[in-house]
């Protein structure tokens, strides 16, 4: 508590302040806080290691869980978050870099068996882990788990995977169909062994039964459905005290049925983890800069003032991370709209690229991309520029350009549309970028913004939409559901995965020999042979000019110096939530 | 009296069912004019890349594809005389006035309502206590010390305050009084159990804002009420000149002071969202917000419509006290 004085002080100066000082911001280092860290340590290696116990993780975020049923999210940081109260039957490894890229066994005791040419997965559960009031976990509350996640109704958040891959036709979940004998699509022929019976062979259901919460075990008589998010029942380190409060946060404490023995993915060090919601982001960088706050949930990186003021100043950089996050801002090209595939070469080769990186921030912001799959994919070729270069001096190639147009029987360019999401400046600077390099060609690009509430649903997710405005181009990121060439590729390039909103497949791309190897890559069980058909699909995407490489994004992490083992995970694309320590 | 109060409250009823139609219609009509599917809709609820079965259970799960009079028919009759809710696994009772569940947090609308109403109650009331005393105190003086630099200094000074909006002077009072300065401790109010103490800065904002207005109005009043004929008369009478300004000049001079405080405490009260916002306090207003930003339709139905009732009730309570502070009021 403050004094009286200083109290009535403040309020004083209050008047004093709001009219005078707003020209004192810039070059004071006193009272800086931060560390003497080095910049970017954390992207590779674990910094400030510590088996510390004790203290209060503060983590804060501007909105809020889709839901904390492990089940019912999709979100990466919400899937980060949940590892603290939820275990799978795998999870990704708790190493710094790529390697926790990796799926690992969690649950259970080894990777799955693919038998019967890769539809049917077996997993051994390890014995004696239990939930929270000590109850032993078996294999029928992993069963109930999946089965809940057929009730799309119910549990619309989370991934689909299970009910389009599993082979259980009919099925309309565990809450409209409470016996689970006639849930066909997983066996549980003892306690501690699952089987899932899938329709077609399918190379990559490790990542599949991994990468989210919904293998998480969920005890049946303790399921409240769709308020089940309000208080799970854990198997990880932590456990709810009380219920969470939507936009407003919770508190988890230690679980004392937690086992590490059986647990090398996580930690169990703060005595509680707090997490606020709803406030603001610009408010959570003050804080985690000060160090009353340790981790920003969300984990895409401070805003734009805090990144100013932490680069500038050296005590502050120490503190900060500056990875590759997992995305590419690329630039997807319509082929519905721009069905000439010389059209679609000339706005590659008249895209001035170092005016697109540096709309992006420069070398703090990204790397040049070349391939579509960023480099944190295991097995990513960095592959062959098409009709571009990634290289931060290339402005372009007018002569090839103008080449490519006459080719498409459009000697003085043509117009066409470019949508952008209008309250992200460096996607607006970006398509003005790009704007002005095609002018030069007699491309012409109108502009239109759109909020970034609708845009992925509504506008260049809509194919209808698409269709109906005649876009031709737009800005785009994607970070995969998976570290693979599949989870990054699939959903950009495969026919099948085009949707009538929230469509990801923007290019239009309906390409037969893409879609034969996406639908043979599901069989191969050799990761090295999947790798290379993934690069092979990665460059014939980018042959066919359908996409325009822009940037791999970088995000601008900080790390407060009580905040112990901390490092950028791969899976994620932002530090691992579980081995978190705090000091101090 | 009496009658005059239930007739107001009736008249309130039928504004606020005005109220609800016209936010429904704009929170579906308008999207749909826009080309706005029921697809796209469901879409803004489901996961990444939605299959046609997800959409089509979200559609079934908040009825997007019933006709727009059902929808709007189903809320007014949850209201009157509540409704159930399925969560999977029980179908949970919502009685009446049941304003839905929130299509993001699964919560009962009038729960979420509840528990924001107490934290927007005292930002308001807290801001409001400051911004009268502060205002009217320094309006009377101006009023009194016409031409002098006292005057001029304090209308400067207000004239400033109702230029700033507050998420200009709360973002900066955060920069520098809590970040850089550290002297008050970082915003956090939760609920009624936490220490009010930390809405001294919101209070402060929002009084400068108000106070500045309050100042000018009650100045205005107060150099007009003490040119009246009967203030020369209570002075004529030999009475104190303390009990001239306070009794009879400003008296008189709080009716119009009373109406705009009444409106302005009124708005607050159903959400004082910039100051929220930028305090990032979870009040009313912050709830309001998140319903129109994540197209949470019964949250946007629910804060809409309390802010309304809130104002009509500020403006029932004015109208009552004009009766208590003027007695040509009463006696008219």
């Amino acid at each position: 508590m403050r004094s009286p004085k200083v109290v009535t002080g403040a309020a004083a100066g209050f008047v004093a302040l709001s009219l005078g000082l707003s020209a004192c911001g810039g070059g004071d280092d006193e009272g800086e806080k931060g560390g003497t860290g080095k910049f970017d340590a954390a992207s590779t290696a674990v910094v400030n290691p510590s088996d510390h116990k004790g203290g209060v993780l503060k983590m804060a975020q501007p909105d809020d869980f889709e839901s904390l049923d492990p089940a019912d999210i999709y979100y990466a940081y919400g899937l980060n978050f949940v590892r603290l109260f939820s275990r799978n039957l795998m999870t990704y490894a708790a190493k710094p870099g790529i390697a926790g890229a990796e799926m690992v066994p969690d649950l259970a005791e080894a990777k799955g068996v693919a038998t019967d040419g890769g539809k049917t997965w077996t997993y051994k559960l390890k014995r004696g882990v239990k939930y929270e009031d000590g109850t032993e976990i078996k294999a029928k509350d992993i069963k109930y788990a999946v089965g809940r996640t057929f009730d799309r109704a119910v549990l619309h958040n989370g991934p689909s995977y299970f009910p389009q891959l599993l082979d259980a036709e009919g099925y309309k979940g565990a809450f409209k169909d409470k016996n689970l004998d006639n849930f066909k699509g997983v066996e549980v022929p003892d306690d501690y062994t699952v089987v899932f019976k899938l329709k077609a062979p399918f190379s990559e259901f490790d990542q599949v039964v991994g990468f989210s919460g919904q293998t998480a075990p969920v005890p049946a008589d303790k399921d409240k459905g769709i308020r089940y998010g309000m208080h799970p029942v854990s198997s990880g380190p932590y456990k709810l005290e009380g219920d969470y409060q939507p936009k407003k946060g919770g508190t988890l404490v230690r679980n004392p049925n937690w086992d590490p023995a059986t647990d090398p993915n996580r930690k169990q060090l703060p005595d509680k983890i707090e997490v606020q919601s709803g406030l603001k982001a610009e408010e959570i960088d003050s804080r985690v800069i000060a160090g009353t706050v340790h981790v920003d949930l969300p984990g895409t990186g401070v805003q734009a003032a805090a990144r100013q003021e932490i680069l500038t100043k050296p005590k502050l950089k120490g503190n900060a991370d500056n990875p590759l996050a997992g995305f590419h801002w690329f630039i997807p090209i319509n082929t519905k709209n721009i069905p000439n595939i010389e059209c679609r070469k000339a706005i590659i080769y008249g895209a001035d690229r170092s005016a697109m990186f540096r709309a992006y921030g420069g070398d703090v912001g990204g790397e040049m991309s070349t391939s579509i799959q960023p480099p944190n994919i295991p097995g990513r070729e960095k592959g062959t520029d098409f009709y571009t270069k990634a290289d931060k001096t290339y402005t372009g190639d007018p002569a090839q350009a103008k080449a490519s147009l006459a080719k498409c029987g459009k000697p003085d360019g043509f117009s066409t549309t470019m949508i952008y999401r209008s309250d992200r400046p460096k996607e607006k600077a970006t398509a003005e970028a790009l704007k002005q390099g095609l002018d030069k060609i007699g491309i012409k690009l109108e502009l239109k913004g759109y909020p970034s509430g609708t845009y992925t649903n509504e506008q260049l997710g809509a194919p209808k939409f698409m269709d109906k405005e005649k876009i031709g181009l737009g800005t785009y990121g994607w970070a995969p559901d998976w570290n693979t060439g599949y989870g990054y590729l699939q959903p950009l390039t495969d026919e099948k995965a085009i949707t009538p909103t929230g469509n990801v497949n923007v290019e239009d791309l309906r390409d037969p020999e893409i879609n034969k190897k996406w639908n043979d890559v599901a069989g191969i069980t050799d990761a090295a042979q999947r790798a290379k058909i993934y690069n092979e699909i990665d460059q014939s995407a980018r042959e066919q000019a359908t996409i325009l490489p822009n940037v791999y994004a970088k995000s601008l992490l900080f790390r407060p110096s009580n905040l112990t083992n901390v490092y950028f995970h791969a899976g994620y694309g932002m530090y691992d939530y579980a081995s978190l320590g705090v000091t101090g | 009296m009496v009658a005059f109060i239930v007739r107001r409250l009736l008249g309130a009823v039928g504004l606020l069912l005005i109220i609800s139609a016209v936010t429904f219609s704009i929170f579906f009509l308008v999207p749909r004019a826009a080309g706005v599917s029921s697809d796209d809709l469901a879409g803004r609820f489901a996961g990444k890349q939605p299959d046609a079965v997800t959409l089509a259970a979200i559609k079934d799960r908040f009825g997007f594809d019933d006709p727009i009079p059902v929808q709007y028919g189903k809320y007014i009759k949850a209201i009157v005389v509540g409704d159930t809710y399925d969560t999977g696994t029980e179908k949970i009772d919502c009685p009446a006035p049941c304003m839905g569940y929130s299509f993001r947090t699964n919560q009962p609308v009038f729960d979420q309502i509840v528990d924001r109403t107490p934290i927007t109650l005292m930002i308001a009331l807290g801001a409001a206590v400051m911004w009268v005393l502060a205002g009217v105190s320094i309006g009377v003086l101006s009023a009194l010390r016409r031409g002098t630099i006292f005057d001029r200094m304090a209308m400067a000074v207000a004239l400033a305050g109702v230029s700033l909006p507050v998420f200009f002077t709360g973002l900066l009072s955060l920069a520098f009084v809590v970040h850089k300065w550290e002297l008050l401790p970082e915003v956090n109010y939760g609920g009624l159990g936490d220490n009010p103490f930390n809405l001294l800065l919101p209070w402060i904002c929002l009084a400068f804002l108000y106070a500045a207005l309050y100042a000018r109005l009650t100045r205005a009043g107060m150099l007009e009420t003490m040119n009246e004929d009967y203030i020369r008369t209570a002075r004529a009478k030999g009475l104190s000149e303390k009990t001239v300004v306070v009794k009879h000049g400003l008296r008189a001079s709080l009716t119009p002071i009373m109406t705009v405080f009444g409106l302005d405490l009124g708005l607050l009260l159903g959400g004082a969202i910039i100051t929220e916002k930028t305090f990032s306090i979870p009040g009313l207003g912050q709830l309001a917000l998140d319903g129109v930003n994540q197209s949470d339709l019964p949250v946007v139905l629910g804060a809409t419509m309390v802010a309304a009732l809130f104002i009509v009730l500020a403006n029932l309570v004015v109208d009552i006290l004009y009766g208590v502070v003027d007695p040509r009021v009463r006696h008219s």
